[in-house]
């Protein structure tokens, strides 16, 4: 039925449930993961709605200390693994392609395979709550308070699993991303061509295929110190937990990059369109991001400045960290630089990327600030760092994708968002998050621990946690806008055409949505900026061959057995060894169908 | 700059003016945060040696990085008022600059040495070994309360420090179970209490004074996290001594009836298995706090409630209750038990 061969006009009319369930088009697979991932995202802020209820007044009764620690645990691990990395991923799917000029990515089924296990581990997460409690620990997971000695409920064995399941959905789809942005480039489209945006994803993609082994390993061995009983992080039978943090944060720094990196795409991509001028220094902010990308494995012990490492150590790392701020400084400086000299037009999306570079500065600078270690005394594990943090991930990450969301729906949808809702969307969340994030500064000089689910009265606290929480309403407000935005926007007729924007890439060449196959013909590449440079070179398109046969991988619903054989097997893991099995036979019967699955 | 474009000499002043008011009023808010009066865990006032040392890098990092803050919103704002989209616009056609990516690769390089400069120079001092002289004390993390020994004193004692003034002390930093962090803002950064690695800080306190110095544990420890506060009270070296002597002494021992038979009680509802009163045979248990000299304290369960006599009633009728998961067990004592107990207790000066 929908072996998608031939003619343009195919597979955009499969809606069907099914249709959805075995596609292997990077486009619907990048628009689950958006939608999956938006979804978490309101979960997420909803947890942190609750925490800042917590908190709002000293002696707090909203959230028993249990489910506030269950909270906050799962606050960040909801936003870091299943809002903001997915977002990421839907942009990365649905634009690797386009910006490269390629129909799919390299391994379509593979991708498929990413997603169903992503959706996976985020609902065994999850189900967590309803499972005895869900993780409790942190999402730092330090050891020995997440050995099963002093978390005895099966929340970080949730924890370990879920994961452990993430991480494999985040390493196929980062191979994945990695093989298509270097092999499946059209023509012309050498890397030095290659839109910011597709560096940085290229950056990520190697983070992560760095460094998720790391957390693999941590991650089994706390899964045998719990369920084996081994001693790995044990103290009291032998075990190093200082050992769990660094294995934890040469994958957790690592981490932090993964989530800014593509706003910074994002950013250099909106600014130089709204603008209508070329990116101020492309190869700067390309090196800038590579550079950020190596220091940053170089860095995590920043995060153990307390744990007694010794000067020598505190030295080198302060060192490495205090020269991460550099290539970032750099790239602050080429995106002023691009605005400097322009035509801005202030559509919502200019607004979100003019926001991040503002707001992603503050995160910068107080991150620097917490480079010197006799300072990380007083910002480590205070509310200092969460300013630091919200900053750098809210300020940064998300009003990047929000940008994104803005920049790229038309493409996506073919309906370009409410503007007057759009600005008020980003006034409310811009508001919201600095009523929300900044007083967090002043807690942290005012002494406030972090991760404390009640204070007294009279240390000072009380105001500015009133105002915070405040602002974490209207942050919530702003967010609603938003979805009342895109709800209004799919109701109206498409409008957007194929390029509002007079956008530069590729993607706005061809109509909004894109057809299943993306180009009727293979675009060549001639400049940086392909499209402004065939416009100022009179350059028509290509005329599409009478006879355009063009060949797109069929639907597979294999990645769906595989998928269910790795939940299965998590399953397992959380349960009796009898499903373990199971799930391995339906995962080998899913790898074994997919091996001699015909692909045409 | 923008000369060509109208109206630009209003935006750069209007944007300068902007930045100003939001930059004033965000370092009013730090000024208050930093007071000590109404912030007593402020980290902006060092009352000991090594935390004045540490502050004069703080204070610089704080002025630079406001520096790069003004400046940095100074130009995202003139530039989205500048160059603002308007009929008729063009936007200029360049892709770069080298000499501009090479000054602006020199601002921050010079920031960060400027900042790593005394970092470095101040960590040589702070992590040296403490002074020949210093006081030592050993601090244990438990979760959730903190033990604190003087071994050359033979002293051991629950959630409140004395110190000397002007005498160097070290702080031996353990824990029993979980990480813990000693943090008492005004005296020094905080350290980690990690099982089965010992370290250290030491610091010089240079103010006596009534008010205790406000500390708490700033790593999470799990379910009461939250409530593993503790003090310091920095005395004059003649008070210090007064205090060491009876606290390395015996308790008090009961005199009146009532607080007779709650020595008694103590006995009969295993409070000894657990707690350890000098003087008292047979109570040497250590898994809880030492409580010979519990009423000389000025809080009770690590500063979660004052010590008075109905707030440690309050605590013994069901410790769960004040202190969510605390080690405790509630022993279901009678209101007359709880009379005996009350009144032993508060007798242990
Ligand atoms: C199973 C061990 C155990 C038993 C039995 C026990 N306690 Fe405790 N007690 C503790 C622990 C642990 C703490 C520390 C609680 C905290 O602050 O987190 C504590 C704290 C206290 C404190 C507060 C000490 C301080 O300085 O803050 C008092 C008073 C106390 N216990 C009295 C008693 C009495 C009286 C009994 C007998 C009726 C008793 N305890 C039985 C373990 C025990
Ligand atoms: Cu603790």
């Amino acid at each position: 039925m929908a072996t998608a061969l031939g003619a343009m006009t195919h597979t955009q009319e499969d809606t069907g449930l099914w249709s959805w369930l075995t596609t292997v088009d990077h486009k619907r697979i990048g628009a689950v993961y958006t939608v999956a991932g938006f979804l978490f995202f309101l979960l997420g802020g909803f947890e942190a709605v609750m925490v800042r209820t917590q908190l709002a007044v000293p002696n707090g009764t909203v959230l028993d200390a249990d489910r506030y620690n269950q909270f906050f645990t799962m606050h960040a691990l909801t936003m870091i693994f299943l809002g903001v990395m997915p977002m990421g991923a839907g942009f990365f799917n649905y634009f690797i392609p386009l910006h490269v000029g390629a129909r799919d990515v390299a391994f379509p089924r593979l991708n498929a395979l990413s997603l169903w296990i992503f959706l996976s581990g985020g609902i065994l997460l999850n189900s967590s709550f309803f499972l005895g409690g869900a993780p409790n620990g942190g999402w730092f997971g330090y050891a020995p308070l997440s050995s099963i000695e002093y978390a005895k409920s099966s929340g970080m064995t949730f924890y370990v699993v879920g994961l452990l399941v993430l991480g494999l959905s985040s390493l196929m789809a980062s191979l994945n991303f990695a093989v298509t942005i270097i092999n499946m480039r059209a023509p012309g489209m050498s890397m030095m061509r290659l839109p910011v945006f597709i560096w940085m994803v290229l950056v990520v993609a190697f983070l992560l295929i760095l460094s998720l082994p790391v957390l693999t390993v941590g991650l089994l061995q706390l899964y045998f110190d719990r369920v084996w009983g081994t001693s790995f992080f044990s103290p009291s039978t032998g075990g190093d937990p200082i050992l769990w943090q660094h294995i934890f944060w040469i994958f957790g720094h690592p981490e932090v990059y993964v989530l800014i990196l593509p706003s910074m795409g994002i950013v250099s991509e909106v600014l130089p369109v709204m603008s209508k001028k070329p990116l101020f220094g492309y190869s700067a902010i390309v090196f800038a991001g590579a550079a950020i990308g190596v220091l940053g494995f170089g860095v995590w012990a920043h995060h153990m400045f307390t744990t007694g490492l010794g000067p020598v150590p505190q030295v080198v790392f302060s060192a490495s960290t205090m020269a991460i701020g550099v290539p970032t400084g750099i790239k602050i400086f080429n995106w002023l630089g691009t605005m400097y000299g322009g035509n801005i037009r202030f559509v919502t999306a200019t607004y979100f990327s003019v926001g991040f570079i503002a707001l992603f500065t503050i995160g910068g600078i107080s991150g620097v600030m917490h480079a010197s270690p006799p300072v990380d005394g007083h910002h480590q594990d205070s509310y200092f760092v969460v300013a630091h943090i919200h900053y750098v991930l809210f300020g940064g990450a998300i009003m990047g994708i929000f940008s994104g969301f803005y920049y790229w729906f038309p493409k996506m949808s073919g309906r370009l968002l409410d503007e007057a809702l759009g600005k008020l969307n980003f006034w409310t969340m811009f508001v919201g998050m600095n009523l929300t994030f900044f007083p967090m500064h002043f807690l942290g000089l005012a002494g406030m621990p972090r991760r404390i689910y009640t204070y007294d009265a009279g240390m000072g606290w009380d105001t500015w946690n009133m105002v915070a929480t405040i602002g974490s309403y209207i942050l919530a407000i702003g967010v609603l806008v938003f979805v009342v935005n895109v709800i209004k926007t799919m109701r109206k007729e498409p409008d957007a055409g194929n390029d509002p924007w007079g956008g530069a890439t590729l993607e706005w060449a061809i109509p909004s949505p894109p057809p299943a196959h993306n180009f009727d013909v293979v675009p060549e590449v001639r400049d940086r900026d392909p499209l402004w440079y065939n416009r100022d070179h009179g350059i028509a398109p290509t005329p599409v061959p009478e006879h355009n046969h063009i060949h797109m991988p069929p639907p597979s619903y294999f990645p769906l057995i595989v998928a269910l054989g790795v939940l299965l097997i998590a399953v397992g893991a959380l349960s009796t060894l009898a499903i373990v099995g199971l799930g391995a036979v339906v995962s080998v019967y899913g790898i074994w169908g997919w091996a001699l699955e015909p692909t045409d | 700059m923008g000369g060509s474009r109208p109206g630009s000499m209003i935006a750069i002043i209007g944007s300068l003016a902007l930045v100003g008011v939001v930059s004033f009023l965000l370092w009013m808010g730090f000024a208050d945060s930093g007071d000590f009066a109404g912030h007593p865990m402020t980290t902006w006032v060092p009352k000991s040696d090594n935390a004045s040392l540490v502050h004069g890098v703080y204070q610089l990092i704080f002025i630079l990085a406001g520096a790069v803050f003004v400046g940095i919103m100074a130009l995202t704002l003139i530039f989205s008022l500048l160059y603002r989209e308007r009929p008729g616009g063009e936007a200029r056609q360049f892709h770069g600059n080298s000499r501009l990516e090479v000054v602006w690769t020199l601002i921050p390089v010079l920031i960060v040495v400027a900042m790593a400069v005394p970092t470095f120079s101040t960590m040589s001092v702070t992590s040296k070994p403490a002074p020949d002289n210093a006081l030592k004390v050993v601090a244990i993390g438990h979760q959730w309360w903190w033990e604190f020994q003087y071994p050359e004193l033979g002293i051991t004692t629950a959630n409140e420090l004395y110190l000397p003034v002007n005498r160097p002390v070290s702080v031996a930093l353990q824990s029993s179970d979980v990480i813990h962090s000693f943090w008492v803002p005004q005296l020094s950064g905080k350290i980690d209490n990690v099982p089965g690695h010992e370290n250290h800080l030491w610091f010089t306190p240079t103010e006596a004074r009534a008010e205790p110095y406000l500390g708490q544990c700033a790593e999470f420890c799990g379910l009461s996290h939250a409530n593993m506060r503790f003090r310091v009270f920095v005395a004059s070296t003649g008070d210090f001594e007064a205090w060491a002597k009876s606290a390395a002494g015996d308790r008090t021992a009961p005199t009146a009836d009532l607080a007779k038979a709650g020595e008694q009680q103590f006995v009969a509802s295993g409070c000894v298995a657990c707690h350890t009163v000098k003087g008292q045979a047979g109570a040497a248990g250590k898994i809880g706090p030492d409580l010979s000299h519990f009423a000389a304290r000025t809080t009770l369960a690590s500063g979660t409630l004052d010590r008075t006599p109905a707030n440690i009633r309050k605590w013994l009728s069901n410790p769960q209750a004040v202190k969510p998961g605390v080690l405790m067990p509630n022993l279901n004592l009678s209101p007359e038990a709880l009379d005996k107990l009350v009144a032993y207790l508060d007798g242990l000066k």
